[in-house]
C-alpha cells in the first residue's frame, strides 16, 4: 500500500503471462514503478519488450482468458489487479485513460467523432447529450482542431493522421483523468506532426496535472517529454533512472545500445550502431541476463555470470537503479571509451 | 450517397443488359431447333416452317433479340394475317409445350419460391446470428466448441438428405405432417404453413450453419480491432461494445452474403422445392430443361439473374447505409 500521497500510480511485482498452445509467454516479469501525479514516466524499450502488455494490464484491458496478471497495481491507493472488473472499468476513461499508437484503427470507423467523444462524456457522466455535446465541442477546440462543429459531424478518415490523434487525446481527457497512458502516441505520424503533438501533450499535461505513462521506443521523444524512463527488455525492466541520468550515466549495455543506435548529425560516423541479434523470444527466456545472448560487454564479467544469472536491478545512486554484472568502474571504463552519456 | 446510388443505378442497367444478350445467345446455342420443337406429334415441315415464321425464327439474330427485348417492354404480337397472337408486356415469351404465356407461368411460380426463401431466410438468420454471436461471446470454451461441432455438421450435409430425411421422418415414418401440398397462404394459411415447414428448415439448417460460422468469424475478428480496444478503454461496458461497436462492424460481410444467398434462393431452390412439390421458380426451371421449353429456360434464367443483379444492388446501397467510408469517398 502506498502511502505517498503524491504517487498516482504504484506498480509492484507486476507479471503477465499468456497461455498459448506454444507454451506460456513471459510478457511482463517482476515490473515496479511509480508515477507521481503531474509527471511523466516514459517506459523505453523494443517491440516485444512488454512496455504495452504492462500498460493494458494496468488499464484492465488485458481480457482474454488466456492471460494471467500478477502482482500489484495501485491506482490512487486502490489495488487494482484482482479487484472486480467492474470497479476498474468505471475507473477507465474517466480517472485512467489511454491513447494508442495508430488513431485510424483505433477510432471506430463507422461513427462521427462528435458521437464517439459524446459517447465518451455519456458512460461517467450523467448529463444531458447537448451539454456533452458542448464538452466535446470545448475539449476539441482545447485540442487544436479548426471548425469544431463541422468536424464533429465528420468521421475518422476524413480527418488527417496528426487531427484523429488530437481527437483521440481530446477523447482520453474529456474526463480530466489523473493518468493517460500514451501508448507510442507519435509512432504513425509525419515527424512535424510529431512535434506537434507532443507540444499538445505537454500542454495539457500542464494545464490538467495529468500524470502520463508514455510508450515509446523513441529517445527523441522521451527526452522531450519524460520526467523519469524505466527501460524494458525481454519483459523484464532493466534500468530505472531519472532522465537526465539516462542520457548522462545510463548503467546498462542495453540502454547504451539505444543512446548508440539514435542517428547524430555531429558525430563523423558513416554507420549507424545497431544493437547486434534481435530480441528474446517470450516463450524462452534465456536463463541468465535477458539481454546476454546480444551483449557486447558480457566476456569482461567473470564466471559466466551473465549466461547463469539474471542480475537484480540494483541501485546505483539513490533514485537509479540497473541490471547488469559488470561493476560499476568496469561500467565507468566502457562509458568513457566509447563516449556513451557524459563522462 | 446520391452519386454514388445512380453510378450504382447505371452499372446496374449496363449488366442487365449485358445478362440479357448472353442469356438470349444462349437460348440460340441449344443445338436443337427452336421450331421444330413448337409443333406436337402430327408433326409435318410445314408446320415448322410456319411456326419458324410465327415465331419470328427466320429472322437474322439482332432482329430476334430487338423484338424479344421489346416484348418485355411493350409486349409482341407473333405471327401475321389472321393468325396472330398477342403476347402483352412483360412477354418473356410463349410456351408451346404448356400452351401458355411464359409471364403467365412465372407469375404463378415466383410467389411460392418467394415465401419458401424468405421463410428460410428469416429463420436461418435468426438462428445464425444469435448462435454465432453466442459462440463468439464463448470463445473457446464448451458453448463455443458444441455450437462449432453442430453447426460442422448442419454445414457438411446437402440439402437433397437433409430434405428426404425430414420427409421420410416427419411426413412418412411419424405422419407428423400431411404429405405435401401446396396451398395459397391467402386461400389455407394451415395448409401453406404444415406444407412449407419442413422446406423452410431443410434449407435454412446449411444456410443457418454457414451464418453461424460466419458470424462468428466476424465477431471475433472485429472484437480484436483497435477501435474496441479504444471503446473499452473509455470504459464502456462489454455489452455496449459488443452491441455498439463490435456488431454494427461485424455486420457488413454478412449483409454481403445475406443479400447475394437469398437472391441466389429467388431464381429458385430446386431441389428443395422437388423433393417437397413446390411449384416454384425451381421447379419450373428444371422442368423446361427436361421438356427442352426454351422460352422457359431463357425467362428463368433472366428473371435469377436479374434478383441476383438488382440484390447486389440493394447490398451496395446498404453497404454505404452501414460504412461511412463507402458513402463518403
Amino acid at each position: 500500500m502506498t502511502t505517498n500521497p503524491n504517487v498516482i500510480l504504484e506498480v509492484k511485482n507486476l507479471n503477465v503471462e499468456f497461455t498459448t498452445d506454444d507454451g506460456i509467454v513471459h510478457a511482463v516479469n517482476n515490473v515496479s514503478y511509480k508515477v507521481e501525479r503531474g509527471k511523466t514516466l516514459a517506459i523505453v524499450g523494443e517491440s516485444g519488450s512488454g512496455k504495452s502488455v504492462s500498460s493494458l494490464a494496468v488499464m484492465g484491458l488485458l481480457t482474454g482468458s488466456n492471460s494471467k496478471i500478477t502482482g500489484e497495481v495501485f491506482f490512487n491507493g486502490k489495488e487494482l489487479v484482482g479487484s472486480d472488473p467492474e470497479e476498474v472499468r468505471k475507473l477507465r476513461g474517466d480517472e485512467m485513460a489511454m491513447i494508442f499508437q495508430d488513431p485510424l484503427s483505433a477510432l471506430h470507423p463507422y461513427y462521427t467523432i462528435g458521437d464517439q467523444l459524446i459517447e465518451a462524456v455519456l458512460v461517467h457522466n450523467k448529463v444531458k447529450d447537448s451539454e456533452a455535446r458542448a464538452r466535446a465541442a470545448e475539449m476539441l477546440i482545447k485540442v487544436g482542431i479548426p471548425s469544431v462543429e463541422q468536424r464533429m459531424d465528420e468521421y475518422p478518415h476524413q480527418l488527417s493522421g496528426g487531427m484523429r490523434q488530437r481527437v483521440m487525446i481530446a477523447m482520453a481527457l474529456i474526463n480530466g483523468p489523473e493518468l493517460l497512458i500514451a501508448d507510442e502516441p507519435t509512432t504513425a505520424l509525419d515527424v512535424t506532426v510529431q512535434a506537434q503533438i507532443l507540444d499538445l501533450l505537454r500542454e495539457l499535461q500542464k494545464e490538467f496535472g495529468t500524470a502520463i505513462v508514455l510508450i515509446t521506443h523513441d529517445l527523441g521523444v522521451v527526452a522531450d517529454l519524460a520526467d523519469e524512463v524505466l527501460v524494458m527488455y525481454g519483459g523484464s525492466a532493466v534500468e530505472h533512472a531519472p532522465v537526465r541520468e539516462i542520457f548522462y550515466s545510463p548503467q546498462m549495455p542495453y540502454t547504451w545500445g539505444l543512446l548508440a543506435s539514435i542517428p547524430q548529425i555531429s558525430a563523423k560516423k558513416e554507420q549507424l550502431d545497431p544493437i547486434p541479434g534481435s530480441p528474446p523470444s517470450l516463450l524462452n527466456l534465456p536463463k541468465g541476463c535477458v539481454f546476454a545472448p546480444r551483449c557486447t560487454f558480457k566476456d569482461q564479467v567473470s564466471d559466466d555470470a551473465c549466461a547463469n544469472k539474471f542480475p537484480d536491478l540494483l541501485a546505483v545512486s539513490p533514485d537509479h537503479e540497473a541490471r547488469c554484472h559488470l561493476t560499476e568502474s568496469q561500467r565507468t571504463a566502457i562509458r568513457s571509451e566509447r563516449k556513451i552519456g557524459k563522462v | 450517397m446520391f452519386p454514388y446510388i445512380v453510378r450504382r443505378i447505371f452499372v446496374m442497367i449496363l449488366m442487365l443488359t449485358i445478362l440479357s444478350i448472353v442469356t438470349f445467345l444462349l437460348f440460340n446455342a441449344v443445338p436443337t431447333d427452336p421450331a421444330k420443337l413448337t409443333c406436337g406429334k402430327t408433326c409435318t415441315p410445314e408446320i415448322v416452317a410456319a411456326n419458324r415464321i410465327r415465331l419470328g425464327l427466320d429472322q437474322p439474330l439482332y432482329v430476334q433479340y430487338i423484338d424479344w427485348i421489346k416484348g418485355i417492354f411493350v409486349g409482341r404480337t407473333y405471327g401475321s394475317g389472321t393468325a396472330t397472337f398477342d403476347c402483352s408486356a412483360p412477354c418473356l415469351g410463349y410456351s408451346f409445350r404448356n400452351g401458355e404465356e411464359v409471364t403467365t407461368m412465372i407469375v404463378n411460380a415466383l410467389p411460392v419460391t418467394l415465401y419458401l426463401a424468405i421463410g428460410a431466410f428469416v429463420l436461418w438468420m435468426l438462428i445464425g446470428i444469435s448462435s454465432g454471436i453466442v459462440a463468439a461471446k464463448n470463445h473457446g470454451n464448451w458453448k463455443d466448441r458444441t455450437i462449432m461441432g453442430i453447426s460442422l455438421i448442419g454445414y457438411s450435409l446437402p440439402v437433397f438428405f437433409v430434405g428426404l430425411l425430414l420427409l421420410i421422418f416427419v411426413i412418412v415414418r411419424w405422419n407428423l405432417l400431411p404429405y405435401p401440398d401446396y396451398a395459397s397462404p391467402f386461400e389455407d394459411p394451415v395448409a401453406f404453413f404444415q406444407t412449407m415447414l419442413l422446406p423452410w428448415f431443410t434449407l435454412a439448417i446449411l444456410y443457418a450453419a454457414y451464418y453461424t460460422r460466419l458470424t462468428r468469424s466476424q465477431m471475433l475478428e472485429t472484437m480484436g480491432e483497435d477501435y474496441i480496444r479504444t471503446a473499452r478503454a473509455k470504459g464502456l461496458s462489454e455489452r455496449v461494445v459488443f452491441r455498439k461497436h463490435a456488431f454494427r462492424a461485424g455486420l457488413t460481410p454478412i449483409v454481403t452474403s445475406a443479400g447475394l444467398d437469398l437472391a441466389g434462393l429467388l431464381g429458385g431452390a430446386v431441389i428443395t422445392e422437388y423433393i417437397f412439390s413446390l411449384p416454384g421458380l425451381g421447379r419450373l426451371a428444371i422442368g423446361a430443361v427436361t421438356e427442352y421449353d426454351l422460352p422457359t429456360i431463357t425467362a428463368t434464367v433472366l428473371v435469377a439473374a436479374v434478383f441476383v443483379i438488382v440484390a447486389n444492388l440493394i447490398v451496395d446501397i446498404l453497404y454505404a447505409a452501414i460504412d461511412p467510408r463507402v458513402r463518403l469517398s
